[in-house]
């Protein structure tokens, strides 16, 4: 395999981490509305991301120096191209982030309303519209001969990935939700368990029309096997849950979401940026990466230091393992 | 084209609105790291229960910046393949490596370590919580570097070569990219500048309290503590901004002769440092002036004879190199963010040595004024810092790559201004609002005081440190 190529696996691997993770705690912010029933609640939901959010969203923006630094052409097309869409998921991540910090500055029920707000539509945005970014990837936009994306954001707003927003948004849910179910105990506990069969069903079917829809365009052989583990992950994580296997649900449903970013990375290879247009404007790994001298100081560096990013990040969950409760909460100030 | 939807006025407006916000809240993240750590030290070697309330009372408002540190800083990643993409195409061979490390060695670790800390304090044994807040100072100091070595090779491109084919520059060398001497002189300059502004807030809070006669157990220490890191922040900060003009001389003469508004070369006296100058308001004449003889000589070569180029001649010279244009920034702009920077750093090391004197040996002045000045320490030495970065990037123009690249030609040809106009309102709406609440939120902290941290153990006489939880 060349650099080049090891990059653009790299890039998903990134990706994967992002989506599995940020992508649960997207899911515990959604599900606020349907899960907290007071203000306890609410504050057992937060608490079960707060150690780890941040570290969660850490994966996007290393994602994103890796793609400027690995592909600078696709980082460029893709974050020029896409230019609305990312401004709100900015928008949306920043309302989000700080949400955490400052809800709980205050007891007013009032204040801590606008940040529960704004947690569940921060949260529901990026879930969506990555979905949505990434499935209009894959299926191509229409590029010039510069590489410049020449539509504009409703041409990204078709079908097809509207369908790949809702698969996110409800997988990333569900996952969130079994999160809520592993990681709280008592009546919520069995709330979380009741909505993620619920959600899950729901998931299910959208899951399967998406990826079959992204096959029967984009299908290789590879992908089919990757949509199928997921899709297998998926449903099996749905019975897990169903079962009150919440371990087993969460991991499963870690794997659907992990093999569907890989699948629609092998739908896109060789390219990382087919333009509808004319197949002469995509761009492709060979065409949109960086030399092979960046790149081999970019892959030593990741070789040392990613595997120790997730040995210190493992052990942070580790330290975190235990449920968070009401009692921990009611013992705290406010 | 219509000025208003102009996308390279208004996307420089963006990044540049967006970056100087952004600073607002990393100079503290850095500093207030690091002191929550050396208070946290203090407390885990003495068990001395002010201490722990101190390391929580800056680590309050340590969280509530680190929040809007981390949210605006993902915008910054963003622009640069947003707004500026041929730049992103042209130097991300280069550019995008130090970022991707920055990523992978310095927020990973922040992020993750930052966690532990905040809701670690019942769950890690206490050395070990101990590591985490030190960890998380290491990782943000670390991240500067990186972000300075990126920029740096904006200010005094080194270590690529030009592809013709690709129309990009490679990167050649990492360590010689990493050790570019901009950077090696910027990030001494920019972390003690980051301590000058955490000192300006601790003296700021402390000063807040002492000035009611409240809290003297905590904030006695706090503000001897904010008032030496402010002076020895300061002396790294003169002794490095020396070493950062010789850089900046060497490397972009354009950027000295325009901090100084020279228009001649001049040499030796001639080489004045301008005080104060009242010039016309295109300031190429000068109406009225107090100069220091010999003094930009010696501060650009280090020798009393030294000569200084002028605007009009390096205008010249460039036009040469680089084709018709001009290639002077904007001089009231730079020339008076250099004397605003410089003055106000100044000052706030002359606040801190009256402070000492007048706290000497556990005295307390009782006069209004005194307290007043000191809790303009906080802003205005934060004003300093932002002056000096808006010295360096408007310094750097008209290029965004100097002498590689102009910033005209470096943003996204397919953004449209309506878009920009868009993104330009959003973020200041929203950065706005966020700004009003954590002001707001930082006062009420710093009003509140250092929390009660509860009973010591009557055993080992030690506090037990509560949990935290959102």
């Amino acid at each position: 395999m060349d650099l080049p190529t090891l990059w653009f696996w790299i890039v998903a691997a990134l990706f994967v981490g992002y989506f599995v993770l940020d992508g649960f705690d997207f899911g515990v912010g959604m599900s606020l509305p349907f899960l907290g029933k007071d203000d306890t609640d609410r504050r057992v939901l937060i608490n079960t991301i707060g150690p780890v959010w941040d570290l969660n969203e850490t994966w996007v923006i290393v994602a994103g120096a890796a793609l400027f630094a690995a592909f600078p052409e696709w980082y460029a097309t893709l974050f020029s191209g896409f230019y609305l869409a990312l401004l709100l998921i900015l928008l949306a991540l920043i309302a989000r982030g700080v949400s955490f910090e400052y809800r709980h500055q205050r007891p007013e029920a009032a204040w801590k309303r606008r940040f529960d707000r704004m947690i569940v539509v921060g949260s529901a945005m990026p879930a969506f519209l990555w979905g949505v970014a990434f499935a209009n990837i894959v299926q191509g936009v229409p590029l010039d001969e510069g590489h410049n994306y020449i539509g504009t954001l409703v041409d990204l707003l078709n079908p097809y990935a509207l369908l790949g927003g809702l698969t996110t948004l409800l997988v990333f849910f569900t996952h969130g939700v079994v999160f809520v179910s592993l990681k709280t105990e008592g009546d919520l506990r069995v709330r979380a368990q009741r909505l993620a069969t619920r959600a899950g069903a729901v998931t299910v079917v959208v899951a399967a029309l998406f990826l079959v829809w992204t096959g029967l365009v984009n299908g290789t052989t590879w992908f089919w096997a990757l949509a199928a583990l997921a899709a297998v992950a998926l449903i099996g994580g749905w019975l897990a849950n169903a079962r009150g296997r919440e371990g087993v649900a969460f991991s499963l449903l870690a794997v659907t979401i992990a093999a569907t970013v890989l699948a629609l990375f092998s739908a896109l290879f060789p390219e990382v940026m087919p333009a509808s247009n004319d197949p002469a404007n995509s761009l492709t790994i060979a065409n949109a990466s960086s030399s092979d001298y960046t790149l081999t100081v970019m892959s030593w560096t990741a070789l040392i230091f990613l595997p120790l990013v997730l040995a210190y990040q493992g052990w942070t969950y580790w330290v975190f393992r235990k449920r968070v409760t009401r009692r921990s909460i009611e013992a705290a100030a406010h | 084209m219509n000025d208003l939807l102009d996308p390279l006025l208004l996307s420089r407006w963006q990044f540049g609105l967006t970056t100087v916000y952004h600073f607002l809240f990393v100079p503290l993240t850095i500093g207030l790291a690091t002191t929550a750590a050396i208070f946290q030290t203090a407390w885990y070697r003495t068990g001395k229960a002010e201490y722990l309330r101190i390391t929580r009372f800056f680590g309050q408002i340590f969280l509530i910046n680190f929040a809007m540190g981390v949210v605006t800083g993902i915008v910054q990643e963003f622009q640069f393949g947003m707004n500026w993409s041929e730049y992103s195409r042209f130097v991300g061979d280069v550019f995008g490596a130090p970022l991707a490390l920055e990523g992978l060695l310095a927020f990973f670790f922040e992020a993750t370590f930052i966690g532990l800390w905040i809701f670690g304090w019942d769950k890690l044994p206490r050395g070990l919580h101990l590591a985490t807040i030190w960890a998380t100072a290491v990782g943000s100091v670390l991240s500067a570097y990186f972000i300075i070595a990126a920029n740096a090779f904006m200010q005094n491109p080194v270590a690529y070569e030009m592809n013709a084919e690709k129309g990009r520059a490679e990167l050649t060398d990492i360590w010689e990219l990493l050790t570019n001497p901009v950077a090696l002189a910027a990030f001494p300059h920019t972390i003690a500048a980051a301590f000058m502004v955490t000192a300006g807030l601790i003296i700021a809070a402390s000063a807040w309290h002492l000035a009611r006669n409240q809290h003297l157990d905590t904030m006695r220490p706090a503000l001897k503590f904010g008032l030496w890191t402010m002076v020895g922040a300061g002396a790294a900060t003169v002794l490095s901004g020396d070493q950062l003009s010789l850089a900046m001389v060497a490397t972009q003469p354009m950027k000295m002769a325009a901090a100084e508004a020279m228009y001649n070369t001049a040499c030796g006296a001639g080489a004045s440092f301008s005080l104060f100058t009242l010039g016309t308001p295109d300031g190429s004449t000068e109406l009225f002036s107090i100069r220091v003889p010999y003094l930009l000589s010696f501060l650009s070569t280090h020798t009393f004879d030294g000569c200084v180029e002028g605007i009009n001649n390096l205008q010249a010279e460039y036009q040469e190199l680089y084709g018709p244009g001009d290639y002077a920034p904007i001089i009231w702009v730079t020339y008076w963010s250099f004397r605003w920077m410089m003055g106000l750093g100044m000052a706030h090391i002359l606040v801190a040595l009256v402070g000492l004197w007048l706290t000497r040996k556990g005295r307390m002045p009782r006069q209004r004024w005194v307290w007043r000045v000191a809790v303009w320490s906080f802003p205005l030495s934060l004003m300093a810092m932002i002056v000096g970065w808006v010295f360096t990037e408007m310094g750097r123009q008209p290029w965004i790559v100097f002498s590689l690249l102009p910033t005209e030609s470096a943003v996204s040809p397919n953004v449209t201004g309506l878009e920009v106009l868009i993104s330009l309102v959003a973020f200041t709406l929203v950065y706005g609002a966020l700004a009003v609440v954590e002001f707001r939120l930082v006062v009420r902290a710093i009003k509140k005081g250092p929390p009660e941290v509860g009973e010591p153990d009557p055993e080992s006489g030690r506090v037990e440190p509560a949990a935290t939880v959102y």
